[in-house]
């Protein structure tokens, strides 16, 4: 028996994933969206991944990022060193890759803000 | 002079809402930010889980500010940024705003005013720690104005006091930037953040949550260096004995948050002891006439979502006002709520829709919120569970109950 907390709205809904004759049997949830996290928490757990970049413009010097799906949990350290490289000089806008398929995984880097907002 | 016909203050997801709503309902309508950049403190919170309810997506802060700001550009509204209000005169016929920014001060009138200022946080002065004032003491809103903001790192290993969600997000995000945070402490027996925020920020990271214990010192001369954490009884009082010394270099404080109304207070806005926020009636008018309220200048919400949503309702009424008699009866609310909003009705003008927000003072389950009017039972809701940290939304329909200025209008919460 795992216990764990969806993530995916306010609600947080505690979960027990119960490991019954190779079959995950999920109880708590409040939605069905619930046991598909539970599943993937328990088999493989990803997260979105939100950080910064650094930038060349004194009145934004650092741009928000995330991964534009959820990552493997525990390949999140190796991608903040990998976003921890970049520095955008470029005004770019929101929804802009700052990295392609990072890492391989098939998963880019894209800005959660525009650099043109500035003014 | 310049006028207009609406005035929001505040450039934040609620003013945003706020001026969008007031201009579709045909106002001429100005807003001011004191920033330079719209967007308030979604600026900053770079972390996703918005927008949820209004948008059915998980957004980032920015990605959510993002959107208001362009349909609020689309729409032509005009905003004044780097603009700070120094004063709000009321008049017979609206108000009178002066502001000053680059070009000088500017006065400007309206017929209504929204405030959507935003909240502050707790600080240092409003916790009780011994020792020194060394540098190093800040709030988990700041640390996250340094690194998500300005790029800098404020600490290298931290302790954070209280549990709240900033507090919780700030764990996780200086974590990952490489800072050791020791522990999470927090004075109540029960954590104050999201469940949701205590497994992905905490649990995730390893960062200890330690539940009944606070900071009691600090020390360190010049910087930080270490603090003492202590166990507390119910009362919240300090355990002798139980006093442990800390090295780090930084305390952060996510110790609450405090609906911000200086304005509000310099024109006789009346404010409720519970939220801290204006008393308002369904349309979100406060005791002065013409002067709306919404967001976190209200009362502190757990989601932006409710913040924009009043900010629309607050708009829309702003732009439909006209100063009228108002006949207001009081919304109350047993013990058993932190608060419930708004605590007015007005019968003048009355819904068929009333968005009620409210809190529970402790955690219940299995329990019933019941409307009652003059002792008669007109609504029964069931929740499985009452969380002081989730705050809960109630559509009432009062149009239909004959209300008169003689009703009793009350709201209580029943244990199964
Ligand atoms: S199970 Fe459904 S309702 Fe519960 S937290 Fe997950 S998404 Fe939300």
């Amino acid at each position: 028996m795992k216990e764990l907390i969806c993530i995916l709205c306010p609600n947080g809904c505690a979960l027990s994933v119960a490991d019954d004759q190779s079959e995950l049997a999920v109880t708590g949830q409040k939605c069905k969206r619930g046991q598909e996290f539970a599943i993937a928490e328990t088999t493989n757990p990803t997260r979105t991944l939100c950080t910064t970049v650094k930038t060349s413009f004194p009145e934004m010097p650092v741009l928000p990022v995330r991964s534009a799906t959820a990552i493997p949990k525990e390949r999140i350290f190796d991608v903040m060193t990998e976003i921890n490289q970049i520095l955008v000089t470029e005004a770019l806008s929101s929804g802009t890759p700052v990295i392609t398929n990072v890492l391989g995984l098939s998963i880019d880097i894209i800005t959660t803000a525009s650099l043109e907002n500035t003014h | 002079m310049k006028q207009t016909d609406v005035i929001v203050i505040g450039g934040g997801p609620a003013g945003l809402a706020a001026a969008l709503a007031a201009h579709r309902g045909g106002a001429q309508t100005l807003l001011i930010e004191r920033e330079p950049r719209l967007g308030g403190i979604l600026k900053q919170c770079i972390h996703d889980g918005f927008g949820l309810v209004r948008f059915s997506e998980q957004l980032t802060g920015p990605e959510y500010a993002e959107r208001d700001i362009i349909s609020f550009k689309q729409a032509g509204i005009e905003a004044l940024t780097t603009t700070f209000v120094t004063r709000i005169k009321k008049t017979a016929t609206g108000f009178i705003l002066t502001a000053v920014n680059e070009t000088g001060v500017l006065t400007i009138t309206a017929k209504a005013l929204v405030l959507a200022t935003g909240c502050r946080e707790r600080t240092a002065r409003q916790v009780f720690i011994h020792g020194t004032r060394p540098a190093g003491i800040f709030t988990a809103g700041t640390a996250q104005h340094y690194i998500n903001l300005l790029g800098q790192m404020p600490t290298k290993k931290c302790v954070i006091l209280g549990s709240g969600d900033i507090g919780l997000i700030m764990a996780r995000r200086l974590t990952l930037e490489g800072a050791t945070v020791l522990g999470v402490y927090e004075a109540k027996p029960t954590p104050s953040g999201l469940t949701r925020n205590l497994y992905q920020c905490l649990h995730d990271f390893d960062i200890p949550l330690y539940l009944s214990q606070t900071v009691t010192r600090v020390y360190g001369e010049e910087r930080l260096t270490a603090v003492e954490v202590c166990a507390v009884d119910e009362n919240m009082q300090p355990i002798a004995g139980t006093g442990q010394k800390i090295d780090c270099d930084a305390l952060i404080l996510s110790v609450g948050l405090i609906p911000e109304n200086e304005l509000a207070v310099s024109l006789g806005v009346e404010l409720d002891p519970k939220t801290k926020g204006p008393l308002c009636n369904e349309a979100l008018m406060t005791s002065v006439d013409g002067v709306f309220s919404c967001g976190n200048a209200l009362h502190v919400n757990d989601l932006v979502d409710y913040v924009s949503e009043s900010g629309e309702r607050a708009g829309t009424a702003a732009a439909n006002f006209s100063c009228k008699q108002r006949a207001e009866i009081a919304l109350t609310a047993d013990a058993n709520f932190a608060y419930l909003v708004p605590q007015r009705l007005d019968l003048n003008d009355i819904d068929t829709k009333t968005i009620i927000y409210f809190r529970s003072q402790r955690i219940l389950e299995n329990c019933d919120v019941v409307v009652t009017v003059n002792k008669q039972e007109v609504l029964r809701k069931h929740y499985s569970h009452l969380r002081p940290p989730e705050m809960e939304r109630l559509e009432v329909d009062f149009a239909t109950l004959n209300l008169t200025s003689d009703s009793t209008l009350s709201f209580k919460m029943e244990v199964r």
